[in-house]
């Protein structure tokens, strides 16, 4: 059964995900920054089947201790096949435009920290040509939008990152899978009024299992935001600035 | 906090509400201080009337709260969140050899719902109700923060909550024993009944025999057949039985239906088509999901009666002859009764204290909400009920009154007692206390 490391356990798609791989047997690492809830979710999975879980608390703005976490998940899978990154705040826009200490944090925590985080586990995968590095970006990292540019900006960096981390392992056997949901009805939105575009992570998770087990390079979920973002990637900007988005 | 709509599953009264929490961890639960309404702890919304909701006030969504949090699969307990649903349950425990212990017609219920409202199902005349078969549980009350109780610990508390429709705080989590299987089959029996005398005596035979029988009743039928149905009956299958995979997928009720879709007439002709598909004593093996759960194949199966909602009218009463007489009203009132459901509840004590089964015969009907026409039947059939010393089912109810509900459940100001102070409901308010709910 597939050994699966997940940072950012507690976030509720990287939960639906993990019910998926625990039905399955899989052996797991939790990692979050409250490890009380990170037990709750490692509890749930163990009596869904999962083979083993251990959780680890970590804050992925720690950076120095990023690599001790690394070693942990080797330590307690031995060769992880799936490292999923998947935690992520969402900025409270209108402040970040004001606070350059907003913008610089929530650039840290969506973006850079994520990139990291990928970074370290693809250099450990990649001697060994094996695993598969999957990170939740989002359909906002496509173009900067007027209403969400601080946390798309965030996502676009770890698009681009993957892009280059993907290039640069062509031929190692090393897979590099970007997840890019839409609009997901999580407490990340709590605030948001639901439409139609909304989904649920439980409706989602079947697809991003199925994009990181083919290894798809960029995978938008539910489906349709492929061909909606690709519209949109392609207005020009003259048109995409008066858009009411 | 979010404010989007939550209904009852009868859609009817509608609320609305000031605020609805969706907490996703147990630390994240919290009691807001009482305002004008209180709150009330939501499940997935599968009661019928106003018991979850919570009109003008707040509701706890606990859905999110949906972790096991461990499962013995040796000794077959399992303890865990209050917002997981039987199908969560089901889909973790059925292919380790365990099943519910008692199960109500949809598995879409929450065990926080089951236990708030101490469901009942097919195998009552076996085990009473679902509230027996829990070892203990945890509350969260804004007078004493978190509580365990059960039929040992707190004893008072327990009986209070079980079956307290939600209104002695907050359940997080719970214990429950579960019941041993070979196999996700059942082996079932069904056979034709022509009237009502002739369920009495089936009834009581399939009862010895089986673990779990329930009658559907054609609610529409002729002076002459009155009680006319299908009687099925149902043991959990030996492991020899050839096992099939689980149903796939659901088909969804995508829309509201118009309101001419549930008529006298339409219902008339499903009946007769369901007569003429069961009209012959047949054994079958078939698996739990369509056995347990027939309605949950059409997911929001609610949608089918419109905007306008419906109500369901369930009772029990000791004496048959009431119960006979409430199925003639019922035919006789011309309204689309549809979906009768029948059975005799056994002699097993309910554990709570607004638990509805007692010893008698319990039937469930679905009346599409018609206004006035729907509740001067209801007001007739719940005088019935009265004058008999039954009970009406909160879980179920829309329409009874204050006198109803005290005739129903003579204990009720037990609960009253133990209620927490910043809890309500729309059903509480209608029913309930004595004391009108003051602005604190």
């Amino acid at each position: 059964m597939a050994r699966v490391v997940i940072f950012g356990a507690t976030s509720a798609i990287a939960q639906a995900v993990a019910r998926i791989w625990a039905s399955r047997g899989c052996a797991m690492v939790l990692a979050g920054r409250d490890g009380n809830r990170l037990e709750a979710i490692g509890r749930d999975l163990r009596a869904r089947g999962a083979e083993r879980v251990t959780t680890h608390v970590l804050d992925a703005l720690d950076t120095p201790r990023h690599e001790e976490f690394v070693d942990r998940a080797f330590e307690y899978l031995e060769l992880p096949d799936i490292v999923l990154i998947a935690h992520g705040t969402l900025p409270d826009h209108a402040r970040a435009r004001r606070d350059p200490q907003a913008v610089a944090d929530a650039l840290a925590v969506n973006g850079a920290s994520a990139c990291a985080l990928a970074a370290a586990f693809a250099a450990r995968l990649e001697p060994p040509r094996h695993g598969t590095v999957a990170v939740i970006s989002s359909v906002a990292g496509d173009r900067g939008r007027a209403s969400n540019y601080v946390y798309g900006a965030a996502k676009g960096t770890v698009d681009r990152f993957l892009e280059g981390l993907s290039a640069s392992l062509r031929d190692t056997g090393v897979r590099i899978v970007n997840v890019k949901p839409g609009f997901v009805d999580t407490p990340m939105t709590a605030g948001f009024s639901k439409n139609a575009l909304f989904a649920t992570p439980e409706g989602i998770a079947p697809a991003i299992v199925d994009a990181i087990e083919r290894g798809a390079r960029v995978a938008y979920v539910p489906w349709f935001w492929g061909p909606i973002m690709a519209v949109l990637r392609a207005v020009p900007r003259f048109v995409f600035e008066r858009l009411p988005i | 906090m979010s404010a989007p709509v939550r209904e009852s599953w009868g859609r009817y009264p509608r609320a609305a509400h000031l605020g609805v929490l969706a907490p996703r961890f147990v630390d994240e639960v919290v009691i807001p201080p009482r305002g004008a309404h209180g709150s009330l702890p939501y499940g997935r919304g599968r009661s019928y009337g106003d018991c979850c909701l919570n009109d003008g006030g707040t509701l706890i969504d606990l859905a999110r709260l949906d972790r096991l949090i461990e499962f013995d699969a040796v000794r077959g307990v399992v303890r865990c969140e209050a917002g997981v649903t039987f199908r969560a349950l089901l889909e973790v425990i059925v292919p380790r050899g365990w099943f519910v212990p008692v199960t109500p017609g949809t598995r879409e219920l929450t065990v926080g719902g089951a236990i708030a409202n101490d469901v009942h199902g097919k195998n009552h005349h076996r085990e009473g109700t679902f509230g027996r078969h829990v070892v203990e549980l945890e509350l969260l009350r804004s007078d004493r923060g978190r509580v365990v109780c059960g039929p040992q610990r707190e004893p008072e508390l327990f009986a209070a909550t079980v079956g307290g429709i939600g209104l002695t705080g907050v359940i997080l989590s719970a214990v429950i024993r579960l019941r041993k299987i070979a196999s996700p089959m059942i082996a079932v029996e069904e056979q034709p009944i022509a009237g009502f005398d002739e369920f009495l005596e089936r009834s009581a035979d399939a009862d010895r025999r089986f673990e779990h029988t329930v009658a559907w009743i054609d609610l529409l039928a002729p002076a002459s057949a009155i009680g006319r149905g299908v009687l099925i009956a149902g043991e959990h299958a030996g492991a020899a039985v050839p096992q099939r995979p689980p149903p796939r997928g659901s088909l969804a009720v995508p829309v509201d239906a118009p309101g001419w879709l549930i008529s006298p007439a339409t219902v008339r002709s499903f009946n007769a088509l369901y007569r003429t598909l069961r009209g012959r004593k047949r054994t079958v093996a078939v698996r739990y999901e369509p056995f347990f759960y027939p309605l949950d194949a059409a997911r929001g199966w609610n949608r089918l009666y419109g905007t306008r909602g419906f109500v369901q009218f369930q009772c029990v009463v000791a004496n048959d002859t009431a119960m006979r007489t409430i199925l003639t009203r019922l035919a006789a009132s011309g309204l689309a009764a549809s979906l009768g459901v029948l059975k005799r509840f056994g002699e097993l004590r309910s554990p709570g204290i607004l638990s509805f089964p007692r010893p008698g015969l319990t039937l469930a009907a679905d009346l599409p909400f018609d206004g006035r026409p729907t509740l001067d039947l209801l007001a007739g059939l719940h005088a019935v009920v009265r004058e008999h010393g039954g009970a009406l089912y909160c879980a179920k109810d829309a329409a009874m009154t204050r006198e109803d509900f005290r005739a129903s459940y003579p204990r009720w100001r037990e609960l009253a007692r133990l209620k927490d102070p910043a809890l309500s409901s729309s059903l509480w308010r209608r029913v309930g206390g004595d004391a009108p709910w003051h602005e604190s």
